[in-house]
């Protein structure tokens, strides 16, 4: 057979772990609030990440009121209709997904994943907690300063940004600035402690090529944040200097509401280039921790190794870095030199192959094994449609001269909400209800998860799907009402209204399962330690919950790889990565 | 079973939904169908791949779905399909890239007839510049702009005052003439679009950017501002009229030069002035 590390560890020495330092809680202030346990760590950037984005979402209704039924409430303008998107952009891609994958799921598997006691800096990382809240309160006080949010787009491109022909330039824009800063201040202290932990505290026998995809997902992408917020960081300061002190980093010679302002000799296109430069790796920043989840759940839940992991992880650090030479795919009509089109459009289109290999990978996974189709497999169906379908669009928008015409249109809009919106999110739903049992102990309610699922897939298909035509119709994005146009059609007008009553239902399946969450944390079916079957780390801890320290007095000794479902001649269906291999296994075709 | 059908349902919706779809592009009236026939080989290409995929996952979920005693089988990796299917992919996706780049470099080599035009945005509207009979526009300054000047035209440069200014109106352009659009901005960034051209670029304060096109059909088009440029971004509106050569210079005849403009609005100025005193 094939030499996937699944083999046997020799000698692998007898389990005396030293109890490791750790900072025993001494009191409930510090063992749920100040906690410097990577478990509560996370459940307090999943629940803070999950409100925030609840703001979003009621963001998105609002703003699908407008569109589908524009006119009709007084209350949306053209300036609250800017605020709205860019703050539902930035809140749906930063301080919802980045935090919630990393900040939560980051905290809550690595270290239960590579059977580490806990984070290697748990002081560290209790503060990048907090200061991740702050950033939120910061960003949530630009609703209620005057002149309100900034309207600038979620990408905040200059000048507009702080001009005033732009709602929230007074407070908006600076707070907005100020709350990114502290985030990636914030994620900084996170992630140095998630990349160290993976380098440095895996447990005996977990070899990096032993390691489920969902830390390799979540490694890959937390080293990319860490190399691509920088860039997000200079360019939000030199912004803010532009703002408030002057300078002219962004700024050429203007003229503002036909007065000539006292800027002079800087490049708008520079800051297109900082954002870019973070945010393309941004995109995978979300996507990789998904393709990880993905990929356990579907192995799990077909009870089938995952297919071709060396070249799952391969794929993953493919993508990874090949996704810091892509940036400019964002600025083909920016103006910029268009012979930089020759070269993004290549790398793009290159970058589709890593990314169809994990595709393939994982539908091979589903061949002639025991599909159970539980929720999360629900799920995982689900992301793997929406995001072949967002991925194949990018095919469209990375080969720069069909871009030319769709590029700002709804066609873009459709796009990214179908590969980094909702794929993602069927990610994080998926991982929810796979390891909901293992945070408490309890399953959540299989009938409300199911309504949650079905509304929720085919609801945002239905948003997102048609919405590409309007865009090659040539609807713009960013436009608060597409008025009379001749180009348009009525017809065009009751599509939007349609994709609008779909969103609020969608929006409204979100209740449900925030619902779920709750009540089964009271009333939900007692889970016991491996409800799923599962054969990675995670599901061996002595407790569920796990306590602080995660595994008792010893760690777990590590013998194979994450995948072993239905090994042959195995009695149970699944062989946990911590069972040491049968002294004589019969043809030694498996350990 | 529920669960496949549904999968395949998907599938199927949206292909009937793309074949059957009244919402699809404007019809083109520029010479950019290339740029069109692209976009229709990616849809070919990327519809294949979809319904193969979902297909395929219906399939497996279908046949393969849990029942009593049913065991998965153990198979880690498979060199050759993977390598088969990463071949097959890059095989697609240079079908695509190739006829794209060779468009592209259609796309930004400019045709050495092509006359110049120039767009220039602001906050939130549109204005238009032509060069007068000598064939070449004068050279601009934001610094210059004022109530007299509000393109910023540099009044020393002699190439500049037989330019023909545009302002709240909509611009003319004679059918089958290739043109560069020249874009500039003087306040933020904008993005002249018209739907049935198929090009657009950004408009940025402080350089100018260009495209060309050759317009094919004659009529008049809505122009829309593609950029977001703050509160007005949706109402930036104006209108390019393509119309036969003749009409064309109809049109042009009518139309004042910068030097006439600002000569003008000096008398009146100046009229003004010695009426009030
Ligand atoms: C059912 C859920 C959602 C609905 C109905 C929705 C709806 C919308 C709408 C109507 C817009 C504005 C389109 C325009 O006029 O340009 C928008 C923009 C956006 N959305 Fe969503 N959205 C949803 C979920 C998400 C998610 C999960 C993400 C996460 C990536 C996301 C990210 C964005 C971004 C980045 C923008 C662009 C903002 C900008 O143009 O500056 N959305 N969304
Ligand atoms: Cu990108
Ligand atoms: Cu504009």
């Amino acid at each position: 057979m094939v030499d996937v590390p699944y083999d046997t560890i020799a000698g692998v020495p007898p389990a005396e772990v030293a109890e490791v330092e750790l900072y025993h809680p001494k009191s409930w202030w510090t063992r749920y609030v100040f906690s410097q346990d990577a478990k509560v760590i996370a459940v307090q950037y999943s629940i803070t990440a999950m409100a925030i984005g609840m703001v979003a979402l009621v963001l998105s209704w609002l703003m699908r009121l407008q569109l589908g039924f524009p006119g009709t409430f007084s209350f949306i303008d053209a300036n609250q209709y800017l605020q709205f998107i860019t703050m539902h952009g930035m809140i749906m891609v930063i301080y919802l997904l980045t935090a919630l994958f990393l900040g939560g799921f980051g905290n809550y598997l690595i270290p239960l994943m590579v059977g580490a006691r806990d984070m290697v800096f748990p002081y560290v990382n209790m503060l990048s907690y907090w200061v991740y809240l702050l950033a939120v309160l910061v960003l949530v006080s630009t609703f209620f300063v005057p002149g309100g949010p900034t309207g600038a787009g979620w990408t905040l491109y200059p000048p507009q940004a702080i001009l005033s022909g732009t709602p929230g330039q007074d407070w908006g824009i600076i707070l907005m600035l100020a709350s990114l800063i502290l985030f990636i201040i914030g994620f900084t202290m996170g992630g140095l402690n998630y990349v160290v932990t993976v380098l440095q505290a895996r447990t005996r026998g977990m070899t990096l090529m032993r390691m489920p995809l969902t830390v390799w997902g979540i490694f890959t992408a937390t080293v990319m944040a860490l190399l691509a917020f920088p860039a997000l960081f200079v360019a939000s300061v030199m912004l803010l200097l532009d703002r408030l002190l002057g300078t002219s980093f962004f700024m050429p010679t203007l003229v503002e509401m036909g007065e000539l302002t006292k800027y002079g000799g800087g490049s708008p296109i520079l800051f297109q280039h900082l954002f870019w430069f973070f945010g393309h790796p941004e995109v995978y920043i979300v996507a990789l921790p998904a393709f990880g989840i993905i990929s356990d759940l579907i192995s799990t839940h077909a009870r089938k190794n995952i297919f071709g992991y060396r070249m799952m992880v391969w794929a993953i650090v493919a993508i990874g870095a090949l996704s810091f030479v892509v940036w400019a795919h964002h600025m083909y009509v920016s103006g910029m030199n268009p012979y930089f089109g020759f070269f993004f459009a290549t790398t793009t289109l290159i970058i589709a192959i890593p990314t169809a290999i994990k595709v393939y990978n994982w539908v091979l996974t589903l061949w002639r094994g025991d599909i159970h189709l539980t929720i999360p497999m629900l799920f995982a169906l689900a992301f793997i449609i929406t995001f072949v379908n967002g991925g194949l669009t990018g095919l469209f928008l990375g080969n720069v001269v069909v871009d030319v015409p769709l590029s700002d249109t709804m066609f873009v809009v459709a796009h990214f909400h179908m590969v980094m919106g909702i794929a993602p999110i069927m990610a994080v739903f998926g991982g929810i209800y796979h390891w909901y049992p293992k945070v408490t102990g309890r399953m959540l309610n299989e009938a409300l998860g199911r309504f949650h699922f079905w509304v929720t897939f085919l609801g945002a298909y239905a948003v997102f799907f048609p919405m590409h035509y309007l865009g090659l119709l040539g609807m713009p994005r960013r436009y608060h009402d597409i008025g009379e146009t001749a180009f348009i059609p009525a017809s065009a007008h009751d599509l939007n209204a349609f994709m609008s009553v779909a969103a609020l239902i969608v929006g409204f399946a979100q209740l449900v399962f925030i619902f779920n969450l709750i009540w089964s944390l009271f009333k939900g079916k007692e889970a016991g330690g491996n409800p799923w079957g599962a054969a990675s780390l995670e599901w061996q801890t002595p407790e569920t919950p796990p306590g602080h320290g995660n595994w008792g007095k010893e760690l777990p000794i590590v013998y194979r790889w994450a995948y072993d479902y239905s090994v042959p001649g195995a009695a149970r269906d699944f062989v946990p990565q911590n069972e040491p291999p049968a002294k004589l296994s019969p043809q030694g075709a498996h350990p | 079973m529920a669960v496949a059908i549904i999968l395949l349902l998907v599938a199927i919706a949206s292909v009937v939904f793309h074949l059957f779809s009244p919402w699809w592009w404007t019809p083109l009236a520029s010479n950019w169908g290339y740029i069109d026939d692209t976009i229709t080989l990616t849809f070919w290409i990327t519809g294949a791949v979809f319904v193969a995929v979902v297909a395929f996952m219906a399939y497996c979920v279908f046949r393969f779905r849990h029942k009593e005693g049913r065991r998965a089988d153990y198979n880690p990796e498979n060199k050759r399909l993977e390598w088969w299917l990463s071949v097959g992919t890059a095989i697609g996706v240079a079908a695509m890239l190739a006829p794209g780049l060779v468009v592209w470099h259609q796309f930004v080599t400019v045709p050495a007839g092509a006359t110049e035009v120039e767009v220039m945005g602001q906050q939130w509207q549109w204005s238009y510049r032509l060069p007068g009979k000598d064939g070449r526009l004068g050279t601009t300054d934001a610094r210059l702009i004022s109530a007299d000047n509000p393109m910023g035209l540099n009044p020393d440069d002699p190439n500049g005052k037989d330019d023909i200014v545009v302002q709240n109106d909509d611009l003319h352009l004679a059918i089958g003439k290739p043109v560069k659009v020249l874009l500039r901005s003087i306040d933020v960034l904008h993005d002249f679009y018209v739907p049935e051209f198929r090009a657009k670029m950004d408009m940025i304060p402080g350089s100018v950017t260009y495209y060309w096109f050759m317009p094919t059909r004659t009529g008049t088009f809505e122009v829309l501002c593609a950029e977001l440029c703050g509160a007005a971004h949706a109402q930036m509106r104006s209108k390019v009229v393509v119309e036969e050569e003749k009409e064309y210079h109809a049109w042009l005849e009518k139309q004042r030069t910068f030097a006439e403009l600002s000569g003008q609005r000096n008398v009146a100025k100046a009229a003004y002035k010695t009426g009030s005193e």
